[in-house]
């Protein structure tokens, strides 16, 4: 038995890219090949598209691949969440019929977790799916869906049993988002944008085995999607990246990565562009004056402070420690960094900070700061569950007695959302 | 940069805490701060010869044991932990600092040994009325003789002048102007015509004293013309061992606030259930752990010889500063009446983050010394 050390790898891989790999070919045809030699996902199983390798390879082969500039699988979006959940709780039937087309990308998925009534409390969701002795028939709805408008595929997280308590009365579903009974609205933000969508559900129907794992399962599953939620949040950037290569295959990608990264345009303000503040400060001319310096410098210390701890919690995943609660205290660093920018951008724009558009300073790009930055502070936790988390799990420190334990029919709600 | 501590590392730590747990347990500190002396000359001993630690950065050639400054890091934090009562930070940081900063190899060869064995203990007198660590600041005079130099002038703040027996003052050539004329001197203590006085001060742990010199004989330590430089790294590599004591002080503070908050019954439940209180821990956590990670990567730097040392000591002095002050001000919070007390313990650290936020130049300081490191790198 050969031992599999990277070089082996390497060369096995290089090899057969020598051999395989060509700019002119169709993109969906090209990852047809790579999901049946299983160099797309070569962590994956043998028996599902993959080649059952160890993660720890998975560098040195993309490394290999970016070498001669070798297109992947289809990655970015939510559809590796979608892969990572049907492999590890989906029915073989689910994985014959799904992992290929993500992996093609020529299935497009969307997340269907959060709610108007539920958002830090997720587990509070009322969206409901009822068997009807043929179907589940889906109702309610869903809100802050990335790219549910160009959807086939949704992950739903829906309440099954009004008698159990909340966790345990909700189930996870795939459900076909092209049919009748869906309906898809942009929201729009208060930056403007409208990157997410709410979703309403009217009599959706979802067929039997397109329930994931058991009724009552759907808690669980989730926080498996949750899991690789905050692990693919660093790899955006990277797949993100458009090619300037020149061939057919690359043209393709280029008009599916700018399809997918379109709603991630703001990001970038959002988390409070800490490198334009000493650019600006100089362009202003507030570098002299003495408290914005301390401000400045009070950022820049704190950005950098950040940095290193979002290094060293790499750092250690590396070592193969779990990832932690620990994420939750770079989450909240990130919050401060993207808050304290801000500040000094207005700070350092002056009276200009009121203008937006082509009136403002570089284009809007301040005023887009200004404007995105809040959402730093909520998105994908808001800073208060942060901090409990980070009070609970990692200080040890007493939980907060709970009111909705019981029937989740008694638990208090919000009221439905006027349309 | 270094971003985990080696098992070693992580050992040395282990033997350091429990060493102060057992030789420098609250009641000690509480009784050392009231004496005039400040330090339990047994325990000093032991701390100097059994563990080795006041030579720990020292090269072995000079009777050190040859670490880096990450170790000497460790052992801070846990001293900051502990409130240890001793001359270590005068000793050991700042006076051995000027000596590998500022000393030629005679020098160092035959001043060293003694402090890094602790028989001696050494300070580095600097700052005067104006309470300034710069080179700028440096007024007392010296004046060139026959077999050397005599001193005249006065230094305030020196952290534990009052026992030292080994002074390195921060003189001016007579007469002289800029950075040229600033050197480095030893006087030995006691001596005639100087005159020490013990500072009524907020933080009775560390004790500090006045200086006052009249003609004063000293010898001049280094090469003429390299004290400034020699004293602002000697500057840098402190604030960097200060931050680390700090953040040590910091957590346990944290720490210690967490457990009461768990115990503490008000309103039928632990004051700790309430997100009033979890909130205010939580971001006292990434307080601290911001500050470790810049005190951390700043001793790295230092251990690597890293040019970005200046920078990243001022850095993790900001950063030190306000986590340790934040820390403790909360800490006190958090205990409610009773963290008023002063049988509760918390305003020993109080006191401690009070005085350490000041000493080598506060937050406000530091941060305009980043902002122009900064600015000059790009």
């Amino acid at each position: 038995m050969t031992e599999l050390t990277e070089q082996v790898v390497r060369e096995d891989v290089r090899h057969w890219l020598a051999a395989n790999w060509d700019p002119e070919r169709s993109l969906v045809e090209w990852r047809n090949q790579l999901a049946d030699t299983g160099w797309g996902m070569p962590h994956w199983p043998q028996a599902w598209l993959g080649r059952g390798l160890p993660v720890a390879l998975l560098p040195a082969i993309e490394a290999e691949f970016e070498a001669i500039g070798a297109v992947g699988v289809a990655r970015i979006g939510i559809r590796l969440l979608a892969a990572a959940t049907l492999l590890e709780h989906g029915s073989d039937g689910h994985k014959a019929r799904f992992l290929r087309r993500i992996l093609t990308g020529e299935d497009t998925w969307c997340q269907l977790f959060s709610e108007p009534g539920s958002g830090s409390d997720l587990a509070g969701a009322t969206t409901r799916a009822d068997f009807d002795g043929v179907r589940w028939v889906v109702n309610g709805q869903k809100l802050w869906t990335t790219s549910a408008h160009h959807s086939q595929w949704g992950l739903l997280l829906a309440r099954t049993d009004w008698d159990l308590p909340k966790h345990a009365g909700m189930s996870y579903f795939i459900i076909d988002m092209t049919q009748p009974g869906i309906e898809v609205q942009p929201l729009r933000q208060m930056n403007g944008y409208a990157s997410f969508n709410q979703v309403f559900f009217s009599d959706a129907a979802v067929p039997p085995e397109n329930l994931v794992g058991k009724v009552g399962d759907g808690w669980k599953i989730a926080m498996t999607t949750l899991a690789h939620e905050r692990r693919g949040a660093d790899a955006l950037r990277r797949w993100g990246r458009v090619s300037d290569r020149q061939g057919h295959i690359y043209d393709e990608e280029r008009q599916e990565i700018e399809t997918v990264m379109e709603p991630y345009r703001w990001y970038a303000q959002r988390a409070g562009r800490v490198d334009l503040v000493l650019p600006r400060a100089h362009e202003t001319g507030r570098l002299a004056d003495p408290t914005v310096r301390q401000e400045i410098s009070r950022l820049l210390m704190l950005s950098r402070c950040a940095e290193w701890l979002a290094h060293r919690a790499r750092h250690a995943k590396e070592l193969g420690r779990p990832e932690g609660p620990e994420g939750s205290l770079g989450k909240l660093a990130a919050s401060n960094v993207a808050r304290a920018a801000a500040n000094v951008h207005r700070r350092v724009s002056g009276a200009s900070a009121m203008l937006a558009g082509t009136d403002g300073p570089h284009d809007g790009l301040i005023a887009e700061i200004l404007l995105s930055v809040p959402a730093t502070s909520i998105a994908g936790g808001t800073d208060e569950i942060q901090r409990n988390i980070i009070a609970e799990r990692v200080l040890d420190m007493p939980k907060e007695p709970r009111l909705d334990t019981g029937p989740f029919r008694d638990v208090p709600r919000n009221p439905p959302r006027a349309r | 940069m270094r971003f985990a501590f080696t098992d070693e590392q992580e050992q040395f730590r282990t033997s350091v805490r429990r060493f102060l747990r057992d030789r420098s347990p609250m009641t000690e500190v509480r009784r050392l701060m009231t004496t005039p002396k400040g330090y339990d000359p047994t325990v000093w001993q032991q701390l100097g010869q059994e563990l080795g630690l006041a030579g720990l950065q020292v090269p072995v050639q000079f009777g050190g044991q040859g670490f880096g400054f990450g170790e000497l890091g460790i052992a801070l934090e846990e001293m900051g932990r502990a409130l240890l009562c001793a001359p270590f930070f005068a000793s050991a940081v700042f006076a051995t600092e000027a000596l590998l900063n500022g000393a030629t190899e005679s020098e160092q060869h035959a001043l060293l040994p003694q402090i890094a064995s602790g028989e001696r203990i050494a300070t580095l007198a600097w700052a005067e009325h104006d309470g300034r660590w710069e080179t700028s600041s440096i007024t007392l005079s010296a004046t060139e003789t026959r077999d050397g130099f005599v001193l005249n002038g006065t230094k305030n703040f020196v952290i534990d002048g009052h026992i030292a027996d080994c002074i390195i003052v921060a003189g001016r050539i007579i007469n002289s102007f800029g950075d040229d004329g600033v050197a480095l001197f030893v006087v030995d203590a006691p001596c005639s015509g100087l005159e020490r006085r013990l500072l009524e001060t907020i933080d009775t742990t560390r004790k500090q004293a006045e200086l006052t010199f009249n003609q004063v004989p000293a010898r001049r330590l280094g090469h003429a013309g390299s004290g400034a430089a020699a004293l602002r790294r000697t500057a840098d590599h402190a604030a960097v061992a200060l931050s680390c004591e700090m953040v040590g002080g910091a957590r346990v503070l944290l720490e210690n606030a967490v457990e009461y908050a768990g115990l503490r019954m008000q309103f039928g439940r632990p004051v700790g259930s309430f997100q009033a209180i979890k909130h205010k821990c939580a971001d006292l956590l990434l307080d601290v752990e911001l500050a470790n990670a810049a005190a951390c990567c700043a001793a790295a730097a230092i251990a690597e010889a890293d040019p970005e040392v200046p920078a990243l000591a001022a850095l993790a002095k900001a950063c030190a500063s306000e986590a340790y002050l934040r820390a403790a001000t909360e800490a006190i919070q958090i205990h409610g009446g009773i963290g008023f007390t002063w049988d509760q313990d918390t305003h020993l650290w109080f006191k401690r983050a009070q005085s350490s936020a000041v000493m080598l130049g506060d937050a406000s300081y530091h941060r305009e010394k980043y902002l122009q490191y900064v600015e000059a790198a790009v």
